[in-house]
């Protein structure tokens, strides 16, 4: 008991001041970041089937959509773009422990994602600058780079962060760190499921939202080619990536009770080791003991350790400081897995239903859930994140460096932090407030969306504004 | 030539190269800000647009190029400059993010009233950003970033040397934005445009040289390795670039505007590249 204490005390004494504000800066900005490349990610490979079907079929409509979806696109690249460079700022400025220690392991990822995030932005400019400018077939080439370098970019980053969990490509001897391999650190064990896992999740995200647009607009009534188009491409992505996306998170949480038993433990909220385990739905960690939750035999053993009889490690059989945050990292994973079992369930019903005679496009319930699949496909992303991240503290770099070595010992990041959700908080309503002036210009007809202080739109506003006579 | 040499040369191409490129990016925001009224300022900005849209953020690449071999090729001293520094290089995060994204609010704004919210924070924040840049330049080179780290800070970069960097930072880049910007006026056939152009980035031009040799005097008292350096071994970039300023200056004087593009990189190059031989040599 005195024991524990004095581990407890002096837990709390090694915590750095600015371990909590930089690990909720960090969530802020990663959190709203990611919900931007996934577009990057995800949306050139939909206006590339939206332009190629444009120009194959000669269909306007087509051309139309991937037109607009490019304008769209560069709207929330410029955004995404800054706030990746912020990610980059925030690994030192926040985490100098880890850069300082770790920054020659890690390089390569990372310099290969400034890479592609370059060919990324020098051909997105081609891109929007090629319309009506380039013979179509070498035009939509040219977003083919794009939609690569949004790939390797994305593994890039997922690389460094599969390392975190399953740290390798390095030795410590006498405290050093030694023989620095950083190929086999960006090709770690972990990288190719992670990937693979993240990749999927940024179409679901795009296509659920991008269709969940059109679905708003047929509830508005407009009914028309443009919106069932517009509707149908990105859904058939969502499609595909819902019904595959089951499985490869199962892959990717295949031998967690190996690698990091900590964090299966807290996603399946067992406190002892049970055999066979249940599968535990909802419930909370309270004073060591789990409290409320719905329990079903054997599904646990089943999902967790593909066995009838192998059990899921309790938290029991690891030692209390390096407990994570339980109910955070169970209720997060849970959310993600119910959210994406949904989504699944969705499409299926979508496409029995189209391949039986009945299109529930016709329903308003249906458009109803299409409107909401988008900000739900977000939430599972956000909820599978903090399930990860979370899931791993206290660790940093898993089983190697504390996330508290890692963090600065400075005071302040809480002004930081507060900044930072203004700062935040500017950007998404200017971005709405565009992407809505936006969408209210193409509906009244216009088709260019002149800057206002080209030529044409100051003619225009002279006779509506006062401000031209200043 | 050792590893370690290698990413220096590495490093140095990446701050070279971002102070070209990023900075005739950024301050193209300086003659944004100082363009005029919203009519008047009109086809300045309209011209800005279109010269910074195609390339817009990707010259970001370079900064995250500089960070990237910084923190993998020397990882203490990267962690000792962001413990040191955190305050001026959040700052200029805060600008690079305003920057990034008003500009492309404002290219797809709907009103004039919107754009010039957008415009002004773009404007503002691309004139800040270099700034802080150069004051976290100043404050390297004066050798305020302790090898340990956790400098102090705030004299870390409030001091004469970081200061006068940063000025120099935003007055450079200026100029060097302010002849590309006349070229391509000139080349997109505005003929007013170009002169009014050509007038500004002459008098940035002057001004800028006068505030360089103005921080010669603080710089000595202030960063004596620093104006060893200067007038040593990088003696030679020195004269370069002021060499090459003069030469833009004459230039833009007689109209060669295209000519005047190429001193102008080569007098921006020169001056960064004489402080960062310095900056290597105090850290060896």
């Amino acid at each position: 008991m005195a024991l524990s204490v004095v581990v407890q005390l002096s837990s709390l004494v090694a915590e750095p001041d600015g371990l909590l504000p930089a690990r909720q800066q960090m969530a802020l900005s990663l959190g709203w970041h990611i919900v931007l490349a996934c577009l990057g990610v995800a949306f050139p490979a939909m206006i590339i089937v939206m332009h190629l079907r444009g120009i194959l079929r000669e269909d306007p409509v087509a051309l139309g959509l991937a037109q607009r979806w490019a304008k769209v696109s560069a709207v929330l690249f410029a955004i995404g773009a800054v706030s990746g460079t912020v990610l980059s700022f925030e690994m030192g400025l926040l985490w100098p422990g880890l850069m300082g220690r770790f920054g020659d392991v890690l390089g390569l990822p990372f310099a290969f994602e400034g890479l592609s995030f370059f060919v990324e932005a020098i051909f997105l400019g081609i891109y929007l600058y090629g319309w009506g400018r380039m013979p179509p077939k070498r035009h939509v080439l040219m977003a083919v780079p794009m939609a690569f370098a949004g790939i390797v970019g994305t593994f890039c980053v997922i690389s460094v962060n599969a390392w975190m969990n399953a740290p390798t490509g390095f030795r410590i001897v006498d405290g050093q760190v030694v023989d620095v391999d950083p190929w086999r650190a960006m090709f770690n064990d972990l990288v190719l499921p992670q990937f693979a896992h993240m990749w999927i999740a940024a179409y679901m995200v795009v296509g659920f939202a991008v269709s969940g647009v059109y679905a708003v607009g047929m509830l508005r009534g407009r009914r028309d080619a443009h919106h069932r188009l517009g509707f149908t491409v990105p859904f058939a992505f969502a499609t595909v990536a819902a019904l595959v996306q089951p499985f490869v998170g199962h892959l990717l949480g295949e031998d967690l009770a190996d690698r990091q038993p900590a964090k299966l433990a807290a996603f399946e909220l067992a406190g002892t080791t049970e055999s066979p385990s249940p599968l535990r739905i909802g419930g909370f960690w309270v004073d060591g003991e789990v409290r409320g939750a719905i329990d079903i035999p054997y599904l646990g053993s089943l999902i967790a350790r593909g066995s009838l009889t192998e059990p899921v490690p309790g938290l029991d059989t690891i030692p209390a400081q390096n407990h994570p945050p339980v109910n955070i990292t169970h209720w997060a994973f849970q959310t993600m897995v119910g959210i994406g079992l949904l989504l699944m369930l969705a499409v299926v019903v979508f496409w029995v239903g189209r391949w039986r005679g009945r299109d529930l496009l016709e329903h308003v319930w249906f458009l109803r859930f299409c409107a909401a699949a988008g900000p739900l496909a977000v939430v599972a992303l956000e909820a599978g994140w903090v399930a990860t991240e979370v899931g791993r503290q206290p660790w940093i770099v898993y089983d190697v460096m504390r996330t508290a070595e890692a963090a600065a010992d400075r005071g302040g990041l809480w002004w930081l932090l507060g900044t930072s959700l203004v700062v935040y908080a500017g950007m998404t309503i200017g971005a709405v407030v565009v992407l809505r002036s936006m969408t209210r210009r193409w509906r009244a007809g216009e088709v260019d969306l002149p800057s206002p202080y080209g030529p044409q739109a100051r003619l225009a506003d002279r006779g509506a504004g006062k401000e031209e006579q200043r | 030539m050792n590893a370690e040499t290698a990413v220096a040369a590495a490093l140095f191409t990446g701050v070279v190269a971002y102070a070209v490129l990023g900075g005739a990016d950024f301050s193209s925001g300086f003659f944004d800000l100082i363009a005029g009224g919203t009519r008047r300022g009109a086809p300045v900005r309209t011209l800005i647009d279109h010269s910074i849209g195609p390339v817009w953020e990707a010259n970001h690449v370079w900064l995250i190029f500089v960070l990237v071999t910084w923190w993998t090729g020397f990882p203490r001293s990267f962690a000792a400059a962001m413990t040191t520094l955190f305050v001026p290089l959040l700052l200029a995060l805060l600008g690079i993010v305003l920057r990034g994204a008003s500009f492309a609010f404002r290219k797809f704004a709907a009103t004039l009233a919107q754009a010039r919210l957008f415009g002004a924070v773009f404007a503002t924040s691309s004139v800040l950003t270099p700034f802080f840049l150069g004051t976290v330049a100043g404050g390297i080179a004066s050798g305020r970033v302790p090898a340990g780290g956790g400098g102090d800070p705030w004299s870390s970069w409030l001091n004469p040397t970081s200061l006068f960097g940063g000025l120099i930072a935003v007055g450079t880049c200026a100029f060097l934005a302010g002849t590309f910007l006349t070229a391509d006026a000139e080349r997109g056939g505005h003929e007013q445009l170009t002169v009014a152009l050509r007038r500004r980035s002459l008098v940035v031009g002057v001004v800028t040289g006068a505030v360089v040799f103005t921080a010669l005097i603080p710089i000595t008292r202030d960063a004596p390795t620093l104006s060893d350096g200067l007038t040593g071994r990088a003696a030679p970039l020195v004269v370069v670039s002021a060499l090459a300023g003069l030469a833009t200056l004459a230039l833009l004087a007689r109209h060669r505007y295209s000519f005047a593009r190429f001193t102008a990189v080569a007098a921006v190059a020169a001056v960064v590249s004489a402080h960062e031989e310095q900056r290597n040599e105090i850290h060896r």
